[in-house]
């Protein structure tokens, strides 16, 4: 039984330790399913180690990962090669570890509006559109659990806006929990239901407002990033009104794609 | 006739041998280029060396000494790898060249001159005889073999070794497998090109390959093509202007590197 209730994935007083340096130190955390969990924090802060560590991609020093039995997770790692030194498409991209027909493929790249690069070179690709296919490719494996590490690197300020409304729209259509990563504050305040602030141990969390409000958030970010965000997120709200429309114009967004 | 020797026992078995070890160092080759391993082969194959040499010293077999050095100091390889003291490139650099002065000295020590036996090191095709060819065919075949059960996991590691490792594929047990294959490459192709430029014949054809291709199964493709086509026209070179065969080869691979870099222009 998972002792925390209902959680897709949870952590348990989690702790690495590399060289004698303390990486995590006593990380708590839980996802539930219909549930956007955001960490945030510096650079170095651990992010990325912690959700390694919960893939069982790294191994903690102490502590304990519980998973519901057999969870299907979909990943977005942080690091991917832009060009990749594998000549592949995206077809080939989205099937490298699974069988998948085309329909399925297709179905999964049109969810995240890409898909129209069914047959296109990865490394053709522009960093917003392969974050897109990397989100469909983790899609495909109809996740209950999606973890994305730093799911809007290499986008521009606008595509970053729709990525963050596309995953919203992702969790309200699927119901699947999402894991994310951030270090940029702005954008992913809005959405999340729980916000992590790491810095090697939880700094504070809670939900989004809340978490702007705690003295830690703003010793970590300093007092003028916490009034940026609530100024964003009052901007976001109002933004959302006209959301549908934004979902809408997706698929007529990419006269900039390829020959 | 320039073609004559075509007909001469000795060339043709030199061209069995050597198209063996190119239909398996094309694929292995994509792979080094892929996840960028061309100073880890290097130490294999320099590693190889000093197996070759505690080979003679114990009287065993030179190839099987090389392959069991070549995994035993892969292992070390692996184990090393975790710790964080030093970067892995440092480490290839001191494993690679110790092992290659280590090889060096044992071998002088054990004959008395290592010039009688630098065709270790830079090959000696021309003068395989029947049963090296049924050797080398029989290890090439087992090599494709595994190649094949390693494929589709051994390209998703490449392109992404964690998130291979996320999705439930086995890498350890992938990377042991490949390395094993190095190891067999490397053994196999010290009587064709030696172990200072087995290195080369993996990955010249390969990164040629790379710019014409747009799968991974058409780079393997286009590198076995290539390397065949080095080790043709190396030989041909060696027979007609009395080269040594091994570095020929190699040459050749390295003319043919130059001469497709326009077919990779893509518009």
């Amino acid at each position: 039984m998972l002792k925390v209730n209902n959680a897709l994935i949870a952590s348990h007083d989690v702790s690495l330790k590399i060289g004698g340096r303390l990486i995590l130190d006593n990380v708590n955390l839980a996802v539930r399913p219909g549930e956007i969990v955001t960490i945030i924090g510096p650079n170095g802060a651990g992010k990325s180690t912690l959700v390694k560590v919960l893939l069982s991609l790294v191994s903690m020093t102490s502590g304990k990962v519980e998973m519901k039995p057999d969870l299907r997770v979909g990943y977005v790692p942080q690091r991917f090669p832009v060009v990749p030194n594998v000549p592949l498409d995206v077809r080939r991209l989205m099937t490298l570890t699974l069988q998948a027909n085309n329909e399925d493929i297709l179905a999964a790249l049109m969810e995240t509006g890409v898909g129209h690069l069914m047959q296109a070179r990865v490394a053709d690709l522009s960093g917003g559109e392969l974050q897109r296919v990397l989100l469909a490719r983790a899609l495909l494996r109809k996740p209950e659990l999606l973890v994305l590490d730093e799911p809007v690197q290499a986008v521009d300020f606008h595509g970053e806006m729709k990525l963050y409304e596309l995953i919203s729209a992702i969790r309200k259509s699927r119901g699947c929990g999402i894991l994310m990563v951030s270090h940029d504050l702005h954008m992913v305040m809005a959405e999340s239901d729980h916000v992590i602030c790491l810095n090697g141990h939880v700094c504070c969390e809670g939900g989004p407002t809340a978490v702007q409000k705690d003295p830690e958030f703003a010793k970590l970010f300093g007092p003028t990033a916490a009034r940026m965000i609530a100024a964003y997120t009052h901007h976001h709200d109002h933004d959302h009104e006209s959301h549908g429309h934004h979902e809408h114009h997706h698929g007529h967004d990419h006269k900039h794609g390829h020959s | 006739m320039m073609l004559d020797i075509l007909a001469e026992p000795f060339f043709q078995r030199a061209l069995l041998a050597g198209l063996a070890v190119a239909l398996v160092a094309g694929p292995i080759g994509c792979f080094i280029v892929w996840r960028r391993m061309a100073y880890f082969g290097e130490t294999l194959a320099h590693a190889g060396l000093l197996g070759a040499g505690l080979g003679l010293l114990f009287n065993v077999n030179i190839a099987v000494g090389a392959v069991v050095v070549a995994m035993i100091l892969a292992l070390v390889l692996i184990a090393l790898k975790r710790q964080q003291q030093l970067a892995v490139d440092t480490i290839l650099g001191i494993l690679s060249h110790t092992a290659l002065a280590l090889g060096i000295v044992v071998i002088g020590l054990v004959t008395g001159a290592v010039t009688g036996h630098l065709d270790i090191l830079f090959g000696d095709v021309l003068t395989v005889s029947t049963r090296d060819v049924w050797t080398i065919w029989g290890v090439a075949a087992l090599s494709m073999l595994v190649l094949a059960v390693l494929w589709r996991n051994m390209i998703a590691i490449s392109v992404h070794e964690d998130l291979a490792r996320a999705e439930g594929i086995n890498v350890q047990r992938a990377e042991l497998l490949f390395t094993l294959l190095i190891a067999f490459v490397t053994a196999i192709s010290m009587k064709i090109v030696g172990l200072l430029l087995i290195t080369a014949l993996t990955v010249i054809p390969a990164a040629a390959a790379r710019r014409m291709v747009t799968t991974p199964e058409g780079m393997a493709l286009a590198s076995i093509v290539l390397a065949a086509i080095a080790v043709v026209a190396g030989l041909m070179m060696s027979a007609i202007w009395g080269t040594v065969a091994g570095p020929s080869i190699v040459l050749s691979a390295g003319l043919l590197f130059i001469l497709t870099l326009p077919l990779g222009r893509r518009s």
